[in-house]
C-alpha cells in the first residue's frame, strides 16, 4: 500500500492530486491540487463560498472525495476515516470550533489527547503543561466551562485542544473567524511559532493579507478552482488577490 | 385529475376483485380480507402522520380502543345506535388526542411517540379494570350494524362496508395530501423552521394530521366492535400500536398504498407463522413478534421506504404535469409607495451565550430599492436575516416593518404581514415537485381547510395558488423543472426554487440570503434582472450575498457589518472605496 | 393507612425507585450518546434476573444461545468486511472475541454445575453471558443506521424490544421465576421491620451511581462519553469515533440493566416480559428529566417507585393506569418550559 519514497519528497507531509468534492449532484471543488511540506505552513486563502471549509472537510475525512491523496508517504484509501487519519497525526481545528461547551477548559484540553491515551500515551500532563505555556490564557481558565469564553479564547482552546494530539499536520479552518484584530494578531503569532516547533500546517483563510504574511506558500481557491498559486509574499501585492475579492475587475 | 392510463387500470382491477372477492372466496378469506381492511384503515392513519407528517405513534391501537369500547358501552348499556355511537366514538377520539398531541407536539418529535407508548399502556390497563366496560373480560353482545333495513350479521356482510370505507378514506387522504392544508402538513417533515417562515402554523397543522390519524384508528375501532359483536382489552394493547406502526412500515410509510400492502402483508404473515412457528417450537405464544421485530430491523437497514415503491417500479409512474391556466389570478397585495421605509432595524443586537453574534445594528430599507448586507464570514448576517424574520429573535433592539414592532412576533406572523424570505441553506422538500415546493409559499393566500381539501371542495383555489406558483417558476427561469423533484435540480437552482417560493407569498420585502451562490455567470445575470424588475414594481428587497460582483452591479445601498456590527453604509462605488471595508475583507496583523 | 403500611410501602417504592433511577440514568446515557431510546432496556433486566435463576436451577440460561449467534452473526459482517478490504490479519481476532469468547463461556457452563456455584460466581456468570449483548446489539441492529433520525432509531428500538421479549419466551418459558434472598438479615426500624435484600438494593444502586459519576467525571473514556454526547463532530475530530461511544454506552447500558435484574430477582417474580414495563418506569423518570439531566431523572425515577408503591395500595388495579398517566403532567410540564419548537 505504500509506495516508495523518493528522497526529495521524503519531506512532503501532504500532497493532494486532481481532488474533487462533491455534494450530492454538485461538484464544490473540481480538480485542484496542492502539497505541504514538513514545518511549512501552506495557506489556502479566497472569497467567501469559495469552498475553502469543503477542502479541509474532505481531508479530514468527514467528506467523501475523489483524486489522490498521500499523506505521510501513504496513499489514503478513498474509505478513510476520521480516527484513522487522527491517529495518523492529521488533526483539524474546524471553523465552528466544535468545543465540548459544557466542560471544563482542561477537560476539553485533555480529550484533545484522547487517541494517544488510547494509544497508550501517558503523556498527557506535559503536552497540557505545553499547551498551557502557548495559551497561558487558557491557563488562568482552566476550570472555567468552554462555553463560557469569549470567541478568542475558544479559538485559543481549539487550538491547544489540537496540540494535545501531537499532530504532524494541523489543518487550521479560519482561525481568524470573527475575532477582533488584537485576537487576530495573537492567533497569528501562535501559528508563526508553532512552525518554528515544526508543526506543518494547512491555513484557510478568508483574512488574506495575514494569511499571506505568515504563510510560505499560498493558494488562491475561486469557486472550487484553484486560481492563482505562489511563494506568499509575491502573491501578497498581486492585485489579482485583490480583484478576487472585491469583485472590482470586470472579469469573465 | 387526470390519471394515466396505467393507474386508472390497476385501481378498476383492483376495485372489480374486491367486488367478486366475497362470491369467489371462502368464509376464512373473507375474514381475512375483513381484518386486512381494518388494520389498513389504522394504518392509512399512521401513513400520514409518520410518512407524510414525520411524527410516529404507537398509541393507534389505543385510539382504535376508544372507538370500539365507546361504541360497546352506548349500544349495550344505553341501547344508542351504532349510527350514533360512531360520532360518539369519533368525538371521544379527538379529545384525547388534541389534549395528547397539545401536551407532546410542542417538544421535540421523540416525545410524541413515547407519550404514545405510555397512554397505549395506561389506555389498555384501564379498560382492563374498570368494571363498567367488562374488565379483561370485555362487554360482549354488542349489536350487529344495519344498513336500511339489512343486517350485517356475517362478515361476507361486512365486507363491502369495510372496504367502502378504507376506499374512501384512501381517497380523502389523497385529495388532502394534494392540496393546501396536505402541502403544510408535507412541509412539516422538512423542520418547522421553513414551514413557519411561509406562513404555516406548524403546531396546527402536527395537531391536525395527528387528530386524524387518530380518528381513522377510531373508525376502526368501531368497525371492530360491530363486526366481532364483542370487544377486550387484547387487540387495542401496545402490542397491536406497535404492529400497526409495522404494517406502515413494512408497506411503504410515505404511501398511502401502502397502508393495504403493509396490513396485507403483516396480517397474512402472521397468519402464517402462528400455524407453524409454535408446531417448530413444541409450544405456544407470540413468537411470531421475534420474525416481525427482525424483519422491520432488516427493512429500516435495507429498504427505508418500505415495499410500495419496489412494486411501484414495475409500472410507469404517473407525474403531473399540469396546470389549470385559465383561471383568475390571486389577488395582489397592494405595494407601498415607492421610497417609503418599509424595515427599520433599530439597534438590533443578539446574544448566544457569551458570544455577541449582531451589537446594536440599525439600517432601513425602503420600498423599491434592494439593499444590500455584506461582511466577512461570521460577521452575523445570516444571525440578523434570522433575527427580522422572527425565526430566531433578537435579544434586544426593535425591528418595525411597514410601521408595525415585529420584533417579538412568530415567524409566521411576520410572513402574513408581507416579509417573505429565502434561506442561506436551501430548505425545500426535495422529494417533492418544484411547482409544490413553490406552492407551499402561497400558503397564506389560500383560506379552505381540511374537510375542503379532503372532498375537492376546495378545487378553484388549489388551481390558482398553483397558477400562481407556475407564474413565479417562470419568472425565475424554471419552468422547464417544474414538475422535476426539487432534489434533482443543481444546488444553484435550488436557490431559484427558494426565490419563487418567496415571491409566491407576494411579499413587499423580499430576504434574500445568498441567492447567487452556486448560479453560473448567465444565471446570475437573468437573476440580477430579475431582481431589478421586482425592485420597478415596488418591491423592497434585502440581499446578503458574497459575490461582491454581483452586489455592487446591483444594490441601490449597501451596508457592512463586521464582528456584529455596522462598519459602514453607504453607495456601492462609497464602499469599495472605502479603508475599513477593504481592510475587513482583506484583513491584515499590522 | 397506619404507620406501619406506610413505611412498608415507603420501603417497597424506594427499593423499586432505586432500580428504576439506574434505568433512568442508562437511558438518558444511550439517548446522549446514540440518539437511541433504549426501549429494550427492561429486557436486560428480565434476562439478567431469569439467567440467574436458571443457573441457580442447574439449568442452561437459553440467553447462551442468543450470545453465540449474535456473536456468529457479527464474526460473519466483520470477516466479510475485512476479506473485502484484504485485511486478512484481523480474522482471528474477530473469530476469537465474537465466536471463541462465546463458545468457551458456554463449554465452562456446560462443564461445571453453576447450581452449585457460590452466589458471587453465579452473579458474575449471569453478568458476562447478558452484557456483552448490549455492545453486540449496538453493532447488528444500531450501528449500521447510526446516523438515522430519532425516529427510525425508535422504531428499531421497538423492534428489538419485540424480537427479545419473543426470544425470552423461547428461553425462559411462559413461567416466571424468583431466586432466594440474597440475604437473610433484617434490622428493626421502630415498629417497622427493614428487610436486608432492601438494604442491599440501595447500598448497591447508591454505590452504582457513585461508579458512575466517577466513570464520568474522572476518566478519560467517561469523559469521551460526555464529549460525544455533546458535541458529535468535535468528538470525532479527537478519534472518538461514534461507534467507539456507541459500544460503550450500550455495555453500559446493557450492565446497568442486567445487574438491576440481578438485584430485584429476589424481590418479584419475573416473566420473560417483565421487564418492559420496568424498563418503561425508568423512562418516565428519564422523561422526568428531560431525556437530558442525570439528577431530575433519577429523582423522577424514585418518585415513579413510590407513586407506585402507595397506588398499588390506594388502588391497586389501576397501579399502571396510574404510574403511566403521569406521563402526560410531566410532558405538559416539560412542554411548557420548551419555549419554542425544536428541530427535529
Amino acid at each position: 500500500m505504500s509506495a516508495p519514497l523518493a528522497t526529495e519528497e521524503r519531506s512532503v507531509v501532504l500532497e493532494v492530486r486532481d481532488l474533487s468534492v462533491s455534494y450530492g449532484k454538485v461538484e464544490a471543488l473540481h480538480g485542484l491540487s496542492l502539497r505541504v511540506h514538513r514545518g511549512e505552513i501552506v495557506t489556502v486563502i479566497g472569497p467567501n463560498g469559495a469552498g475553502k471549509t469543503t477542502l479541509l472537510s474532505a481531508l479530514i475525512g468527514l467528506l467523501p472525495l475523489r483524486g489522490d491523496l498521500v499523506y505521510l508517504g501513504e496513499r489514503q484509501s478513498a474509505g478513510r476515516s476520521v480516527e484513522q487519519l487522527v491517529r495518523q497525526g492529521m488533526t483539524l481545528v474546524p471553523e465552528k470550533r466544535e468545543l465540548f461547551a459544557e466542560m471544563s477548559v482542561s477537560d476539553n484540553l485533555l480529550l484533545g489527547a484522547f487517541d494517544r491515551y488510547r494509544a497508550g500515551h501517558r503523556d498527557q500532563l506535559e503536552t497540557i503543561d505545553h499547551v498551557f505555556d502557548i495559551f497561558p490564557r487558557l491557563m488562568e481558565r482552566r476550570e472555567q466551562m468552554a462555553g463560557t469564553l469569549s470567541g478568542g479564547e475558544r479559538q485559543m482552546l481549539a487550538m491547544g485542544r489540537a496540540l494535545m494530539a501531537k499532530p504532524r499536520l494541523l489543518l487550521l479552518d479560519e482561525p481568524s473567524l470573527g475575532l477582533a484584530p488584537l485576537v487576530i494578531r495573537e492567533i497569528f503569532r501562535t501559528i508563526a511559532h508553532l512552525r518554528s516547533i515544526g508543526v506543518a500546517m494547512l491555513l484557510v483563510e478568508q483574512n488574506a493579507r495575514a494569511a499571506l504574511q505568515v504563510a510560505d506558500y499560498a493558494y488562491v481557491l475561486e469557486t472550487g478552482n484553484i486560481s492563482l498559486e505562489g511563494p506568499s509574499g509575491s502573491l501578497a501585492s498581486d492585485p489579482r488577490v485583490i480583484e478576487s475579492y472585491l469583485g472590482l475587475g470586470g472579469r469573465h | 385529475m387526470k390519471r394515466s392510463l396505467h393507474s386508472t387500470i390497476l385501481l378498476l382491477i383492483f376495485i372489480v376483485a374486491l367486488l367478486a372477492a366475497p362470491a369467489l372466496l371462502s368464509e376464512f378469506h373473507v375474514t381475512l380480507l375483513n381484518y386486512i381492511g381494518l388494520y389498513a384503515i389504522v394504518t392509512l392513519g399512521l401513513v400520514m402522520l409518520t410518512g407524510v407528517g414525520g411524527l410516529t405513534s404507537f398509541g393507534q391501537a389505543a385510539f382504535a380502543g376508544l372507538g370500539a369500547y365507546t361504541s360497546a358501552y352506548l349500544t349495550t348499556v344505553h341501547g344508542v345506535s351504532p349510527w350514533l355511537t360512531l360520532p360518539a366514538g369519533l368525538l371521544v377520539t379527538a379529545i384525547v388526542a388534541l389534549s395528547l398531541g397539545l401536551v407532546t407536539l410542542r417538544l421535540s418529535g421523540h416525545f410524541l411517540p413515547l407519550g404514545t407508548i405510555a397512554w397505549g399502556i395506561s389506555l389498555y390497563y384501564l379498560f382492563g379494570n374498570l368494571a363498567a366496560l367488562g374488565g379483561h373480560t370485555g362487554i360482549s353482545g354488542v349489536p350487529p350494524l344495519h344498513i336500511l333495513d339489512v343486517e350485517l350479521r356475517s362478515g361476507r356482510d361486512f365486507f363491502y362496508l369495510i372496504w367502502a370505507i378504507l376506499l374512501g378514506l384512501i381517497l380523502a387522504t389523497r385529495n388532502l395530501l394534494d392540496s393546501r392544508e396536505g402541502r403544510a402538513i408535507r412541509a412539516l417533515k422538512g423542520g418547522s423552521v421553513m414551514a413557519e417562515a411561509m406562513g404555516i402554523n406548524t403546531p396546527r397543522s402536527k395537531i391536525v394530521v395527528f387528530a386524524v390519524a387518530a380518528l381513522y384508528a377510531a373508525v376502526s375501532g368501531w368497525l371492530y366492535a360491530h363486526l366481532q359483536r364483542f370487544v377486550n382489552p387484547t387487540p387495542f394493547s401496545l402490542t397491536q400500536g406497535i404492529e400497526y406502526l409495522f404494517m406502515a412500515v413494512v408497506g411503504g410509510v410515505s404511501h398511502v398504498w401502502g397502508a393495504i400492502l403493509g396490513a396485507g402483508l403483516i396480517t397474512v404473515l402472521k397468519q402464517w407463522l402462528q400455524d407453524w412457528l409454535p408446531r417448530l417450537l413444541g409450544e405456544s405464544g407470540n413468537f411470531e413478534m421475534i420474525v416481525f421485530g427482525l424483519l422491520m430491523i432488516l427493512v429500516l437497514h435495507r429498504a427505508r421506504d418500505g415495499v410500495w415503491p419496489m412494486l411501484q417500479r414495475f409500472w410507469p409512474q404517473e407525474v403531473r404535469r399540469a396546470h389549470a391556466e385559465s383561471v383568475p389570478r390571486l389577488a395582489k397585495r397592494p405595494l407601498p409607495e415607492p421610497g417609503s421605509v418599509l424595515l427599520e432595524v433599530t439597534d438590533a443586537s443578539k446574544c448566544f451565550g457569551g458570544l455577541v453574534a449582531n451589537d446594536r445594528v440599525s439600517f432601513r430599507v425602503r420600498a423599491g430599492e434592494i439593499m444590500a448586507l455584506i461582511g466577512p464570514n461570521g460577521a452575523g448576517k445570516s444571525t440578523m436575516f434570522n433575527g427580522i424574520s422572527g425565526v430566531d429573535p433578537l435579544s434586544s433592539g426593535r425591528v418595525s416593518f411597514r410601521g408595525q414592532r415585529v420584533e417579538s412576533l412568530p415567524a409566521r406572523r411576520i410572513a402574513r404581514l408581507g416579509m417573505s424570505r429565502t434561506f442561506q441553506h436551501v430548505r425545500l422538500l426535495p422529494a417533492m415537485s418544484v411547482i409544490e415546493n413553490v406552492a407551499i409559499g402561497a400558503h397564506l393566500r389560500g383560506r379552505k381547510s381540511f374537510i375542503a381539501a379532503a372532498c375537492r371542495a376546495d378545487r378553484d383555489e388549489d388551481a390558482q395558488l398553483l397558477q400562481e406558483a407556475a407564474m413565479q417558476i417562470e419568472r425565475c427561469g424554471l419552468r422547464d423543472q417544474m414538475y422535476e423533484p426539487s432534489g434533482n435540480l443543481p444546488l444553484g437552482r435550488q436557490r431559484l426554487v427558494e426565490i419563487a417560493r418567496a415571491l409566491a407569498a407576494d411579499p413587499c420585502l423580499l430576504l434574500l440570503d445568498e441567492p447567487a451562490a452556486g448560479l453560473r455567470y448567465v444565471e446570475k445575470q437573468a437573476l440580477a434582472e430579475l431582481l431589478r424588475r421586482l425592485r420597478a414594481e415596488g418591491m423592497g428587497i434585502l440581499l446578503v450575498e458574497h459575490d461582491m460582483e454581483f452586489v455592487m452591479g446591483l444594490a441601490d445601498r449597501v451596508v457592512v457589518m463586521e464582528f456584529g456590527r455596522k462598519l459602514a453604509a453607504g453607495l456601492p462605488e462609497e464602499i469599495q472605496r472605502n479603508p475599513a471595508v477593504v481592510e475587513a475583507y482583506l484583513g491584515g496583523v499590522e | 393507612m397506619d404507620l406501619q403500611i406506610a413505611l412498608l410501602l415507603g420501603q417497597d417504592g424506594v427499593t423499586n425507585g432505586a432500580i428504576y433511577a439506574l434505568l433512568a440514568l442508562a437511558l438518558v446515557l444511550v439517548f446522549a450518546v446514540t440518539r437511541v431510546i433504549f426501549i429494550p432496556q427492561g429486557e436486560f433486566v428480565a434476562f439478567g434476573a431469569l439467567t440467574l435463576a436458571s443457573l441457580q436451577a442447574g439449568r442452561l440460561p437459553g440467553t447462551v444461545w442468543l450470545l453465540l449467534a449474535m456473536g456468529t452473526a457479527i464474526a460473519l459482517i466483520e470477516g466479510a468486511t475485512a476479506v473485502r478490504a484484504r485485511r486478512f490479519r484481523r480474522l482471528p481476532l474477530i473469530l476469537l472475541l465474537n465466536c471463541g469468547a462465546p463458545l468457551l463461556l458456554a463449554a465452562s457452563l456446560l462443564a461445571v454445575s453453576p447450581a452449585g456455584l457460590p452466589l458471587p460466581v453465579q452473579v458474575l456468570l449471569t453478568l458476562m453471558l447478558v452484557v456483552p449483548l448490549a455492545p453486540m446489539l449496538y453493532r447488528l441492529a444500531y450501528q449500521p443506521i447510526a446516523e438515522a433520525s430519532v425516529l427510525a432509531l425508535l422504531i428499531v428500538s421497538v423492534a428489538v424490544h419485540v424480537t427479545l421479549t419473543g426470544l425470552g419466551l423461547v428461553f425462559f418459558g411462559a413461567e416466571g421465576s424468583r431466586t432466594p434472598a440474597f440475604t437473610d438479615a433484617s434490622f428493626a426500624l421502630g415498629d417497622a421491620v427493614l428487610q436486608g435484600q432492601t438494604v442491599l438494593v440501595i447500598v448497591a444502586s447508591i454505590l452504582l451511581i457513585v461508579a458512575l459519576y466517577f466513570f464520568f467525571e474522572r476518566t478519560l473514556y467517561g469523559k469521551a462519553l460526555r464529549a460525544t454526547a455533546m458535541n458529535r463532530t468535535g468528538a470525532r475530530l479527537m478519534g472518538i469515533s461514534g461507534d467507539l461511544a456507541g459500544l460503550l454506552s450500550f455495555t453500559l447500558a446493557g450492565a446497568i440493566g442486567a445487574f438491576s435484574g440481578v438485584l430485584i430477582s429476589p424481590i418479584t417474580t419475573i416473566y420473560y416480559d417483565s421487564g418492559f414495563l420496568i424498563g418503561l418506569k425508568g423512562f418516565v423518570g428519564a422523561i422526568i428529566g428531560g431525556l437530558a439531566s442525570y439528577p431530575l431523572a433519577a429523582a423522577g425515577a424514585v418518585l415513579v417507585g413510590f407513586l407506585e408503591a402507595y397506588s398499588s395500595f390506594w388502588a391497586s388495579a389501576f397501579k399502571e393506569v396510574i404510574v403511566f398517566t403521569l406521563i402526560i403532567p410531566v410532558l405538559l410540564w416539560r412542554s411548557l418550559k420548551t419555549r419554542h419548537v425544536e428541530e427535529a
